[in-house]
């Protein structure tokens, strides 16, 4: 578990050099699914998703823009350079400011217009399905993102195909572009929705190890249906300044803010 | 002349591919039997997805099939694919040059009584502005079984847009490449260049304009994307201008197609023939194709006034 946790802890670090080298990029919802990205590359995904087998576990990044937490992380498991980091958002770099999959191997497909990742997860899961694979495919998405209404066309064709090998989780840290979710667009009540989509649902905190694994672990199991973990999170988990405020949805730090954000990260 | 219905020519060639490849997968998205999907269903019921009315998910579902391995054939009406996801095509299949077909039918005006809101005309600019999409237009049943057949054969993103009405079989013994047009009939004094239904009244307008003693060629665009340019500028070289036919607005679809070849490569005078930045309405599919000015009168007087 403190190996996770020094390892989250690494992965923000990275998060917040990346961006401020960028200039530009979204911190407070990378830096709030740094936990869980831990959790699931570290402890949940099979390693085979780094093979070419046929049979091998998928994930997608449906909610693309936080992508500087997914590049820390691949990095972290030594698949992307370190240095190679700081190159985020700029020309002629693999690592997009969302994610591309020509140059990238890890990207499925190009990600960032909102919505679109779960349909394509629904999709790979179904052909999985079809040809009686084990693995799984996982999906992350951003709770803003829910708006969109294509993810409830895939919810609903998941439910419909009972896509048990589908594993769903979203960043709920309430927080949305603009302001909070439930003044702009309320998903609440979000459980019941998608558990009346015919999902298994599971709520879970989304910096609690434990809760995180747990959750995962129960999804894996799901024998008739696709499963849904609501990740309950802070946007901007580890730095103060970044903590549930929206302003910080797509901002980059300066080179103040970085000082003081890698003093709080280096402090836990 | 025999009359088949265009839709036909993909029912019978989805039905082979499905023979053919096992990777084959269709997906339907409330209409399939309409689109004459449901021919695949029939014998391959284990590979056709009913994606419901929701053409956005289908598309990405399709993107997500392709990711597992399979060649997917997304299907529908030419409003809804592309009509109502245009973001899905662009960013899951086109950005991610994914091998995803998307076989559209019930495109244009012959769709008929259930008017205009069912009457695409719009699809052939949307897809052509695409990086990475093939855009075909079949102009009868042969040529559209032909063309899906090649859509399978190569790796990419594929467009291919159908009507919906019976019509006659004018394609029998050509050949079919991709980006490869078809000279359906030679002549030097003027060149028609059509793709779709109105190849077929082009050949009409020429066999007019012959008794007036004028010469047309014919040259049948299936591909509108790639275009073949060879053909247009032989055309510009050897004819005295060029009159494009398409069910298709005549902004954005085959006549600006031609239209940017010839101004770059090769100006020549230039007459488009198509629907008149309009949107149709509730009618016999003749009727409509007259009313609208999409018929052989419309491309012979066309040509008439190129040669004046």
């Amino acid at each position: 578990m403190n190996d996770l946790k020094k390892k989250a802890q690494n992965i923000r670090k990275n998060i917040v050099r990346m961006i401020h080298a960028a200039g530009s990029g979204h911190t407070g919802g990378s830096l709030g699914m740094a936990d869980v990205f831990t959790a699931l590359y570290f402890k949940v995904i099979n390693e085979n998703i780094f093979s070419k087998d046929e049979d091998r576990d998928r994930f997608i990044l449906s909610n693309g823009h936080i992508c500087p937490v997914w590049y820390a992380t691949l990095s972290e498991l030594g698949k992307i350079p370190k240095e190679e980091l700081l190159t985020l958002r700029k020309i002629d770099s693999r690592l997009q400011g969302h994610p591309v999959n020509h140059d990238l191997p890890f990207a499925e497909l190009p990600t960032g217009s909102l919505g679109q990742g779960i349909s394509a997860s629904v999709g790979l899961a179904l052909a999985y399905k079809m040809d009686r694979k084990k693995s799984k495919v996982f999906v992350s998405l951003g709770d803003g993102e829910m708006e969109e209404g294509s993810v409830w066309e895939a919810l609903m064709a998941a439910g419909h195909y009972r896509l048990s090998n589908l594993i769903a989780f979203v960043d709920r840290n309430i927080i949305q572009q603009g302001g909070s979710t439930e003044d702009m667009m309320s998903l609440e009540p979000l459980k019941g929705k998608i558990e009346s989509f015919k999902w298994n649902v599971t709520v879970a905190d989304g910096h609690d190890f434990d809760q995180i694994l747990n959750a995962f672990d129960q999804a894996k199991k799901s024998a008739d249906k696709p499963s849904f973990i609501i990740f309950r999170t802070h946007l901007g988990q580890g730095v103060s300044f970044v903590k549930d405020n929206f302003k910080w949805h797509g901002t980059a730090p300066n080179d103040e803010q970085l000082k003081i954000a890698l003093q709080e990260l280096e402090g836990e | 002349m025999e009359q088949k219905g265009i839709r036909d020519g993909f029912g019978n060639a989805i039905a082979k591919l499905g023979e053919m490849n096992q990777k084959i997968v269709v997906l339907a998205a409330g209409v399939g039997d309409s689109t004459q999907a449901f021919k695949f269903k029939e014998k391959f019921s284990e590979r056709y997805i009913e994606a419901g009315i929701a053409e956005q998910n289908m598309v990405g579902m399709a993107a997500g099939l392709a990711l597992g391995g399979k060649i997917p054939f997304a299907t529908s009406f030419a409003t809804f694919l592309p009509g109502r996801c245009f973001d899905q095509i662009r960013q899951s299949v086109c950005y991610a040059n994914l091998n995803v077909k998307l076989v559209a039918t019930h495109a244009g005006l012959t769709v008929g009584q259930d008017g205009a809101t069912h009457q695409m005309m719009e699809d052939i600019a949307l897809m052509r502005s695409l990086p990475n999409m093939t855009v075909i237009a079949p102009c009868d049943a042969v040529e559209a079984e032909k063309a899906v057949l090649a859509a399978a054969e190569i790796m990419g993103p594929v467009f291919i847009r159908l009507g919906r009405d019976k019509q006659p079989v004018i394609s029998q013994d050509k050949n079919f490449e991709i980006g490869r047009s078809v000279l359906m009939r030679n002549g030097h004094d003027v060149t028609l260049i059509a793709t779709g239904i109105m190849v077929y009244y082009a050949l009409l307008a020429a066999e007019e304009l012959e008794k007036e003693g004028i010469s047309a060629r014919v040259i049948n665009m299936h591909t509108v994307k790639p275009i073949d340019k060879g053909a247009i500028v032989k055309a510009a070289k050897e004819t005295r201008g060029i009159v494009t036919a398409e069910e298709h607005q005549v902004y954005g679809g085959l006549g600006s197609a031609v239209a940017e070849v010839l101004s770059q490569e090769h100006p020549a005078k230039l007459r488009i023939i198509g629907m008149p930045d309009k949107f149709g309405e509730s009618g016999k599919p003749d009727e409509l194709l007259k009313k609208y000015g999409l018929t052989e009168k419309e491309i012979a007087e066309a040509a008439r006034n190129i040669l004046k």
